[in-house]
Formats: C-alpha cells, sequence, structure tokens
C-alpha cells in the first residue's frame, strides 16, 4: 500500500513540475521525461518479488520523506576538503543534487570539449543530448524510470574526436541539509569520440547524518580506440540511500574501466554494465566495499559480451564487519555473435563476524561456443593462523586485522594504476578501517 | 629467564602436557627432543601465545612477568619470539612493511624512537648479511611463494631484526638442507648471547650438531622423561626414543 502512495506522490510530483514549466513542457527532452514517468507509473519502486531485487528491500525508503534542499549549508570549505590533491584539475559541485557553479572549475579546455551541468545543456544546446540521454540506460527498472523523469542536473562531458582533456573531471555530490531527507537525482552522460583518453572520479558525500536519497544515473559512451576511466567512491552516512545505474556502451578497440568503491551508505545498490559493443574492447570491473553496523551494500553488474574478440576482465571484493549485508550478482552474456571472448569474474568477501552475510550469484549466459569464461566466488574469514603470526611478532591484533584485511584488497589495488588515487583510497580505507 | 611450573595444557579434550617442569637461564641454550605427538610444538605455542590451548594447570613465567596473562603481542614486545615450522604465507603483506611494524611496535613498548625508513633499511641490510637472505625476498610477500628453506631463513632473519630475550625454534631444522641448516643455525649462534636464551625444539639430532646446546630434555607423552648435557641428544640419536620410552625393555634386551 505504501508503495502504491509513494508511486503517486511522485507522479503528482512530476505533474507540479510539468505545470510550472514555461515552454519548456514543450521541448523535445521534456517528451523523454514524459515516457520516462509513465513507464515508472508501470514499474513502480522494485520489491523483492522482483529476482533482480530479491536481496535488497527498498521499503525503508517509504519511511522519509524526501524533498529538495538547498545550497546554503555547504561552504567552499567544506568542499575543499574532499577534492582530491592531483585529481582535482576539473571539479563540477552538484550541492543537494543542484549544479554549483560558485563551488565548481572547470579548466579552459581544448576546442569542443564541453564539461557542462545538465541543465544549462538542455537549455542552450539540447540537440547535444538528445540523441543519447535515455538510449543507453534503458528503463528496466523504476529507479531508473524516476531519474529519467526528473532529469534535470547533472553533468554532461562530451569529447570530441582526437580531443584531449586536460586534468581529472571530479564530479563531487555532496548532500545533505539539517532537519531534511535529501533526494537527488543526478544524470551524467559521458560521450566520447574516436581516440581520446579521459579519466572521471564519481564521489557522493552526506553533510550531517539525516538520511538522504540519492537516485544516480550514469551513461557513458565509449569511442573507438579510447580509453574512459570512471572511480565512483561513495562515502555518504550511514542512514542514507543510494541508488547507482552505470551504463557503459563500447566501441571498436575500446577499453571502459570502473572502480567501485563503497565505504558508506546505509543502503547503497549499484547496477553497473557494460556493453561490448563492437571487435576488440576491453572491459573492465573493479570493486571495493567495506561495511559495518547494519550497512547493505548490493552491486549488481552486467557484462554484455555481443561481438567477438572483447575481453572482460571483473573483480569485486568485499568485507563485511558486525552485521552489515552483501550482495553480489555478476551476471556476464556471452552472445552468439562473441566468438573469442574472454571473460573472468571473482567475487571474494571476507565476513569478519557471524552477523555479517553475503549473498552471492554469478550468472554466466553463454551462447557462443568458441569463448574461454571464468568465474570465481568464495566467502571466508580471516586467516586466524596469520592474525596469529602478526600478533606473535609484538604487532597488536586491530593492526593484525587491517593488515590482513588491507592484504586481501590488495588485487583491487594493484588494477589502480593511477597513483593518486590509489593512495588516496588506501588511506580511506586505513580510516575506514581504525 | 623462562620458568615452566607443573604445566598441564589440553586441546579440546586432549591432555597433551602433563605436568612441564622447565628453567631456562639467560645465558642458556635447552634443547626439547621428542617423538611426534609427544608435546613439543604444543609446548612452544602456549608460551607464544596460540589460541586453541586451555591451561589447566601450572604456570609460565619469564622473568616473574606471567606469561599466560599476557596476549601474544605483549609477550612479543616483552621479549618471547617463536620461530613457527610452518611459517605463514600473507599475500599482500611485505617482508619489509611486515617488520618495520613489528620492530616498531617493539620499539615503542621499550621506550625507544620509532625508526624511521632511512635507519630501518640501514639495520634490515647488516641483518640480511647475517642470514645471508636475498633483497628479493625482502619486498616480497611475506613467505609467499618462498621454498621451505626460505620460509625458516626467513624467521631467523626476523630473530636477528627483533633480538628477542627468548628464543623458542619449532622444529627449525625440517625440509631444510646441509647448506640451508648450516646458514640456519650460524643466525641462531650469532644471537646466543649471555642476556638471552633460546629453546630448541627438534624431533631429529642433527640440528643440534649446528645449535650445540647446554641441555636437552626429552619429552616422551607430555612429560620430560630425561634431561642431560649435550651428549643426551647424541645418545638418543643412537639408541631412538624407545630407550627413553621404555628403558626397561631396553636393559632386558642387554
Amino acid at each position: 500500500m505504501e508503495n502504491t502512495r509513494n508511486k503517486e506522490y511522485y507522479i503528482s510530483e512530476f505533474k507540479k513540475t510539468e505545470a510550472s514549466m514555461n515552454g519548456e513542457a514543450s521541448s523535445s527532452f521534456h517528451q523523454v521525461r514524459k515516457n520516462a514517468i509513465s513507464r515508472f507509473e508501470e514499474l513502480g519502486f522494485p520489491t523483492i518479488k522482483n529476482e533482480d531485487w530479491k536481496y535488497t528491500n527498498v521499503k525503508q525508503l517509504f519511511d522519509f520523506d524526501f524533498t529538495g534542499g538547498n545550497a546554503a549549508g555547504v561552504t567552499k570549505k567544506d568542499v575543499d576538503a574532499l577534492h582530491i590533491k592531483g585529481l582535482n584539475e576539473n571539479i563540477i559541485v552538484l550541492v543537494n543534487g543542484v549544479y554549483s557553479e560558485k563551488l565548481s572549475f572547470v579548466k579552459k579546455q581544448n576546442g569542443g570539449i564541453i564539461i557542462e551541468n545538465l541543465n544549462s545543456v538542455l537549455k542552450n544546446n539540447p540537440e547535444l543530448v538528445l540523441d543519447h540521454i535515455g538510449r543507453y540506460a534503458t528503463i528496466d527498472n523504476g529507479f531508473t524510470a524516476l531519474n529519467t523523469a526528473f532529469a534535470k542536473e547533472g553533468t554532461v562531458i562530451i569529447i570530441p574526436d582526437n580531443a584531449e582533456v586536460k586534468g581529472h573531471i571530479h564530479i563531487l555530490n555532496i548532500t545533505g541539509e539539517a532537519g531534511k531527507h535529501i533526494l537527488t537525482q543526478p544524470r551524467n552522460l559521458i560521450i566520447t569520440g574516436k581516440n581520446t583518453k579521459v579519466n572521471i572520479i564519481e564521489s557522493y558525500h552526506s553533510t550531517g547524518s539525516e538520511a538522504n536519497l540519492v537516485n544516480a544515473v550514469n551513461e557513458v559512451v565509449v569511442g573507438e580506440n579510447s580509453f574512459v576511466e570512471i572511480y565512483r567512491l561513495q562515502q555518504e552516512n550511514q542512514d542514507s540511500f543510494h541508488i547507482n545505474r552505470t551504463q557503459a556502451v563500447q566501441a571498436r578497440n575500446s577499453v571502459f574501466t570502473h572502480f567501485s568503491v563503497t565505504l558508506g551508505g546505509g543502503l547503497v545498490r549499484n547496477d553497473t554494465n557494460i556493453l561490448l559493443n563492437d571487435e576488440n574492447c576491453t572491459g573492465n570491473l573493479y570493486g571495493l566495499y567495506l561495511t559495518e553496523g547494519s550497512q547493505h551494500v548490493d552491486n549488481h553488474t552486467l557484462i554484455d559480451h555481443a561481438k567477438p574478440h572483447c575481453q572482460s576482465n571483473e573483480m569485486y571484493k568485499g568485507v563485511l564487519n558486525e552485521s552489515s549485508r552483501g550482495v553480489f550478482n555478476g551476471k556476464v552474456f556471452v552472445r552468439e555473435d562473441a566468438q573469442k571472448t574472454n571473460a573472468y569474474q571473482s567475487n571474494k568477501a571476507i565476513l569478519l563476524t557471524s552477523d555479517a552475510s553475503i549473498d552471492t550469484k554469478p550468472q554466466l549466459e553463454i551462447y557462443a561456443d568458441d569463448v574461454k569464461c571464468s568465474h570465481g566466488a568464495a566467502i571466508g574469514q580471516l586467516d586466524d593462523e596469520a592474525v596469529f603470526y602478526l600478533r606473535s611478532r609484538g604487532i597488536s591484533a586491530d593492526m593484525a586485522k587491517t593488515v590482513l584485511i588491507r592484504a586481501f584488497a590488495n588485487d583491487i589495488f594493484e588494477t589502480i594504476e593511477n597513483e593518486t588515487f590509489h593512495e588516496h583510497l588506501n588511506q580511506l580505507v586505513f580510516e575506514k578501517l581504525g | 629467564m623462562l620458568t615452566v611450573k607443573d604445566l598441564f595444557v589440553r586441546v579440546e579434550d586432549k591432555e597433551i602436557l602433563k605436568g612441564i617442569n622447565l628453567e631456562v637461564n639467560a645465558g642458556e641454550v635447552h634443547a626439547i627432543m621428542g617423538p611426534n605427538g609427544s608435546g613439543k610444538s604444543t609446548l612452544a605455542n602456549v608460551i607464544a601465545g596460540k589460541d586453541g590451548y586451555e591451561v589447566t594447570g601450572g604456570s609460565v613465567t619469564m622473568d616473574g612477568m606471567d606469561l599466560l596473562d599476557m596476549s601474544p603481542e605483549e609477550r612479543a614486545r616483552e621479549g618471547v619470539f617463536l620461530a613457527f615450522q610452518y611459517p605463514v604465507e600473507i599475500p599482500g603483506v611485505s617482508n619489509a612493511t611486515f617488520l618495520k611494524t613489528a620492530l616498531n611496535e617493539i620499539r615503542k613498548h621499550k621506550g625507544l624512537e620509532e625508526l624511521d625508513a632511512m635507519n630501518f633499511l640501514k639495520f634490515m641490510r647488516e641483518k640480511m648479511k647475517v642470514v645471508g637472505i636475498d633483497e628479493k625476498l625482502i619486498n616480497r610477500p611475506v613467505n609467499q611463494g618462498f621454498s621451505g628453506g626460505e620460509k625458516k631463513r626467513n624467521e631467523i632473519f626476523q630473530l636477528q631484526m627483533l633480538q628477542p630475550k627468548l628464543a623458542v625454534l619449532d622444529e627449525t631444522d625440517s625440509g631444510l638442507d646441509i647448506d640451508a641448516l648450516k646458514i640456519v643455525s650460524n643466525g641462531v649462534n650469532l644471537f646466543r648471547g649471555k642476556d638471552n636464551a633460546v629453546v630448541v625444539v627438534t624431533h631429529y639430532q642433527r640440528l643440534l650438531d649446528y645449535i650445540v646446546p647446554d641441555f636437552v630434555h626429552v619429552l616422551v607423552d607430555g612429560r620430560i622423561v630425561k634431561s642431560g648435557g649435550k651428549e643426551l641428544a647424541l645418545e638418543l640419536e643412537e639408541k631412538g626414543y624407545d630407550w627413553v620410552i621404555n628403558p626397561e625393555a631396553e636393559t632386558a634386551a642387554v
């Protein structure tokens, strides 16, 4: 019942927004939104009856009256503290889901490169995004539908053929307002042409301890011969909700690498999907999550091998403390056409207590006959022998555990080529374990 | 230095040590010999503080401190060192980082300044020479992919680095060829001094050719059944453990 009420609430919000629009309601993009809200009306919010949401119950969401917020409570100092030194050449800041011009900074880029907030692109150059938005992250659940229906804020990155981006691009989301539960729905679109290279950091933070909801959708087009890397850092407070959908589509000879790091958030659901849509592509999905308390972190991934001679590497590792819960579902499709596919998947978790738990499911569907696919899942505890070995040399029990957890995560660290991010993440992990 | 008094230890429901008495003074080397399953490794592990052993009676003290009341790390910081029979592989943690952390924890406990990277490296290089350990092994993850001999050598390298008061060597000779045995023994002999003590736990006498003990104790079925000087080890080698387990049968046969 509550579910229906909430569905209707969002639909009526949509109508209100629509009524207050001047002219924009007749724009082509608004048609995309309208289609999305009618899809949302059909789909509603997912329930645990839906196989893809079996282990993640979002009904707690309906306990909160989520609303918009303003930027007044967030200072430059707050945001500066979240910059990652060495990766802060271009910073796009969204405070409570709204682009902040004052806190953002973009280097002067070469001709044709666009790094801009979605709202201004929709107002001034909607043709840049019309052919793309909603085309890759197709609506298959209520959250994506809702994000699309309300799509307004977010970041558009367009890199034309052969253009060189200066510096990294950090999309920094900071959410929270005293006494309120904030809803944000960032929509990011990243489109690269041929022979380009771009590194993006997508980070999420809270101010205060109120429960907020971030419902983010990212669409990424990796152009021919291009190299796109995304680091997603989730560091919200442990009462917050975060639903994140990332869909990448790769063209010939491209490389897409995604790192998902989840340290914060109360209930986190990530759908991180790659479509290897032409020959000789490499898709990499790496993930690390450290949970405690009653955190719930669900990582769903889909690697869709549509064409021959592509490879994918996937490795997720989790460390679950106290009564936290993890979910991992890794789908790999190898389509009939996708001969000579090489797909590797590994997912491992350590449960530090008997109250922590994880549901894990690799799901390989292979329709081609000349392929190499492997997957492995392992769930275990910290090695007591190793803990004793370290302690017998004078290292405290707590530090021994920290050292071993960091060692467990080392495979993920080894895949991070960017030294600055490597060091940043190392620090975050030690802080979280400390 | 080390005093073990009337020590009784159980593992699950099985009584393993049944009243051990042992007095080890500074400057001494004691060998504990015995057949498989006699409780040698249990004694070593109880001294170091490993979980899974239930002490049902007796005491273990070092310089008057009640070791049984201390965590493994506290014992290590006070100067207890166990060279493991099966050194543990720890992927993802380099030997050098591990040792620097351990050494500085011990130094902090002693009220000494922590060694910085430079001084640590200098100190480590000196000790590497002592046990002839390769720099490549130092930068690798702890014991990972090491041969049996390399692992044992690494234990003695750690002994040299940490300079404990009491070193307990658990079957350090197993899996070593004669060259490695000499190197490992040399590392232990260089460690020996008037202010520290060594307890060598071994099944075979051959290690004692290189690490010559002051005292030899024979442990059988959880009890020390015979103690003597270094010549006892040779006698055991010649006559076998049956000679101490069942002396009357032996006498009767003669």
